[in-house]
């Protein structure tokens, strides 16, 4: 991942996570879009899950597909691979994001390809592969309405699924109309009719089409691709050569195993039960077929994931279907927006995920960044136990865990600071005996008044705590009746 | 998660573990919740050398020092009573981490065989004790907020608001955004402070839109948090801890 720099993702600018964090807390615009989006995106789902029986059956259903084909994943990659060839697809691996975009140049230079069309890819967006491909003279168009808002505006998509998200109708009409010449409007079906208008003339003209891949089906040889707009089948049926770029963990067993991951990918995202579109691919252009593209090649991308899945408790998070509905119902995310987390994965997954990708020493702050408040494990679709996680590098942070020295983190450690061990260490020697912690508390009712009452950050929008005249210990020994007892 | 828990009858005796910020934040609501629980004709045992559940260190990621804390509170049970606390946090802590927390170490069962008989307060009220509640104060407009870890972690979100359900003078309202969190969170309260300002700026601003004089919550975290953004923020609305607030509607009253 030596290329995916935090500060070129960013939309500031600016690599730390507190100061654009403050630079998102404060704009007023950010807010209400984010806030106005998740709730409407909750209430969505909300609604698509009449039954919480059902729901709850169909996470266990699904988490247990995604864990199954996790257990077997070198297993099920060899078969992907030899059915998607028997099939004609020929298929890449990469070791880093860097050896998928040179894999890709390298095809789209073979036929002379000078232009680009791509479906939306998280992982494209992981490897940085527009940039790469326009160093060197290709350009990439992006034909999901939201990537393109994003590519009009040189940003980077601030949420999985809806990359524009963090613009308003009057943003995106200010944006088309200055970088397309459309009319400034508030009507979203002129603005989306147009925006159509100018990326169908596109796919004509494109020599390659670049998509992503929801779920890579083993048994079969099938890669199946999920979408709503109808570009994902232009992007990987009009130009001659398709090429879908995928992370190693996306595969499945089989078939029957995608149906309920459909069901719950859709209403755990958008509230959809079915998408406008779902493609599967699992061939080029056979004889006597009328269309679709003479060439379909896949990229499998590692970056990383090889790595997370040699642990027993990271593994869960490749279980991962991409849905973003850890994010909808994130109040930290709801609050700061997806750019201001720095990475290609924002929200609560970004914070699992992106430790991994980036090394913990550069995505230093994103574990901490969490109340723990588990409104993203209650939504996860394949029960990942993100604040379990979330706690575990935490501890690989801090390397505050004798349990993990063998640990294969990436950056493990590089928070730990001697001042803050210290501090840990005095702390467990006081709690650890009552009577150190007694004459401790004891103390420190006597001489509250002591206490002050600006506190560091606290008291920056709260009043400090008050301590009480007695401790429940004195109150309940004073009482007399078994307070005494040890 | 948890899955369904199997309540055992009333026990004669449960240990009670008062937790760190009740002991000297908040003693009225550990000795209400003492109270409460005597009422129900249970005799309490309060272990003098408890301390904290260690879940600061845990969640901060110095899992070596919530062990040794953790390790240190294993042994103030010894009866095969259950132990009750006043806060859906630190009850979290030891009845679903604790067996994380030791897994492979020597007090595993110690830790499994103690988390199995965790209760938070309000739910061993509710389901354990039973408890018929007459309420004797005056009428009241309070609100609630269930911390994320009684919520989700032990699945008590409904606890809070039947028990205030059973006082006739009590109106219960529910704010915008019930169940999203107040922004505590420990640490994260000092480490990301302009994140967590912002949640509990807009908790505090949803529970005053409620009219609500009072706010009730079971733990003591998110009320710190809550009640002193209110205050800081000039709001009228006092916290109160569900314990002392159950005590005194119907015993002070």
């Amino acid at each position: 991942m030596s290329h995916n720099q935090p500060e070129k993702t960013a939309q500031s600018g600016v690599k730390e996570f507190h100061p654009r964090v403050h630079e998102a807390i404060n704009n007023p615009q950010i807010r209400a879009n984010f806030r106005k989006a998740m709730d409407g995106l909750m209430d969505k789902r909300q609604a698509a899950f009449p039954s919480d029986d059902e729901l709850q059956g169909l996470r266990d259903l699904v988490a247990a597909i995604r864990l199954r084909a996790l257990s077997k994943l070198p297993e099920l990659l060899e078969k992907l691979e030899e059915n998607l060839t028997a099939n004609g697809v020929k298929v890449h691996w990469a070791e880093n994001g860097d050896q998928a975009c040179q894999i890709i140049l390298d095809i789209c230079q073979q036929k002379n390809a000078k232009s680009v069309i791509k479906g939306k890819s998280m992982v494209s967006e992981e490897m940085e592969l527009n940039h790469y491909l326009e160093k060197h003279g290709i350009e990439a168009l992006e034909s999901d309405l939201g990537e393109y808002i994003v590519q009009l505006a040189e940003e980077t998509p601030s949420h999985i699924i809806m990359p524009a998200i963090h613009k308003n109708t009057d943003e995106i009409s200010d944006l088309m109309h200055d970088k397309t010449g459309t009319k400034k409007s508030r009507d979203v079906e002129y603005l989306t009719a147009e925006a159509r208008q100018q990326l169908r003339k596109r796919f004509e003209k494109a020599d390659v089409g670049v998509s992503g891949v929801n779920f890579a089906v083993a048994e079969t040889g099938t890669l199946c691709l999920v979408e709503n707009e109808g570009n994902g089948r232009l992007t990987t049926t009009v130009p001659p050569v398709h090429i879908a770029v995928t992370g190693i963990e996306k595969v499945v067993e089989n078939l029957e195993d995608v149906a309920p991951l459909l069901s719950l990918l859709t209403r755990s995202a958008t509230g959809q039960h079915i998408t406008t579109y779902f493609n599967m691919i699992s061939s080029p252009r056979k004889e006597g077929e009328l269309d679709g593209p003479e060439e379909v090649h896949l990229v499998l991308v590692d970056s990383g994931r090889s790595n997370i899945y040699q642990d027993d408790e990271l593994l869960d998070t490749l279980r991962c279907i991409r849905c973003g509905a850890c994010m909808n119902h994130c109040p930290v995310y709801t609050r700061i927006g997806g750019h201001a987390y720095g990475y290609t994965y924002p929200g609560p997954i970004g914070k699992i995920l992106m430790p991994h990708l980036a090394g913990l020493d550069d995505a230093k702050d994103l574990p901490s960044a969490s109340s723990l408040c588990g409104a993203c494990g209650e939504v996860c679709p394949v029960r990942i136990p993100i604040p379990k996680l979330l706690v575990r590098l935490r501890e690989e942070s801090v390397a505050g865990d004798s349990d993990h020295n063998n640990s294969s983190v990436k950056g493990r450690g590089s928070k730990r600071s001697t001042s803050e061990s210290l501090i840990w260490k005095g702390w467990a020697k006081m709690h650890k005996s009552g009577g150190l912690y007694r004459t401790g508390t004891g103390a420190a009712t006597v001489f509250r008044f002591l206490m002050p009452n600006k506190i560091g950050a606290w008291t920056k929008c709260r009043t400090a705590p008050k301590l009480a005249p007695s401790t429940l210990h004195q109150q309940v020994k004073a009482r007399g009746k078994n307070g005494g007892e040890k | 998660m948890s899955s369904i828990k199997l309540y055992p009858p009333k026990p004669e005796k449960v240990y009670f573990y008062g937790t760190c910020l009740v002991d000297m934040f908040y003693p009225d609501a550990g000795m209400a919740g003492i109270q409460l629980l005597e009422k129900q004709g249970i005799e309490v045992i309060f272990p003098q050398d408890q301390t904290c559940c260690g879940q600061p260190a845990y969640t901060s990621g110095y899992h070596d020092q919530a062990r040794e804390v953790a390790a240190a509170q294993l042994g103030l049970f010894p009866g095969d009573y259950p132990i009750v606390l006043p806060s859906g946090s630190c009850a979290g802590m030891m009845r679903e981490h604790y067996p994380e927390l030791f897994a492979g170490h020597p007090e595993e069962a110690k830790a499994k065989e103690v988390a199995g008989r965790i209760y938070e307060l309000t739910e061993f009220l509710m389901h354990v004790c039973h408890i018929k509640l007459e309420d004797k104060g005056e009428p009241i407009k309070v609100a609630m907020h269930t911390s994320c870890s009684a919520r989700r972690e032990m699945g008590l979100g409904e606890v809070g608001p039947a028990l205030l359900g059973q006082l006739d003078n009590v109106e219960l309202v529910e704010q915008a955004r019930v169940k999203e969190c107040c922004g505590f969170g420990g640490a994260f309260s000092v480490r990301h402070p302009e994140i967590s300002e912002a949640m509990v700026t807009d908790k505090v601003e949803a529970i005053d839109a409620t009219g609500a004089n009072t706010l009730i919550s079971s733990d003591c975290g998110c009320m710190m948090n809550i009640t002193g953004a209110a205050e800081h923020m000039k709001k009228e609305f006092k916290g109160e801890h569900i314990a002392s607030f159950l005590w005194r509607r119907c015993h002070e009253s």
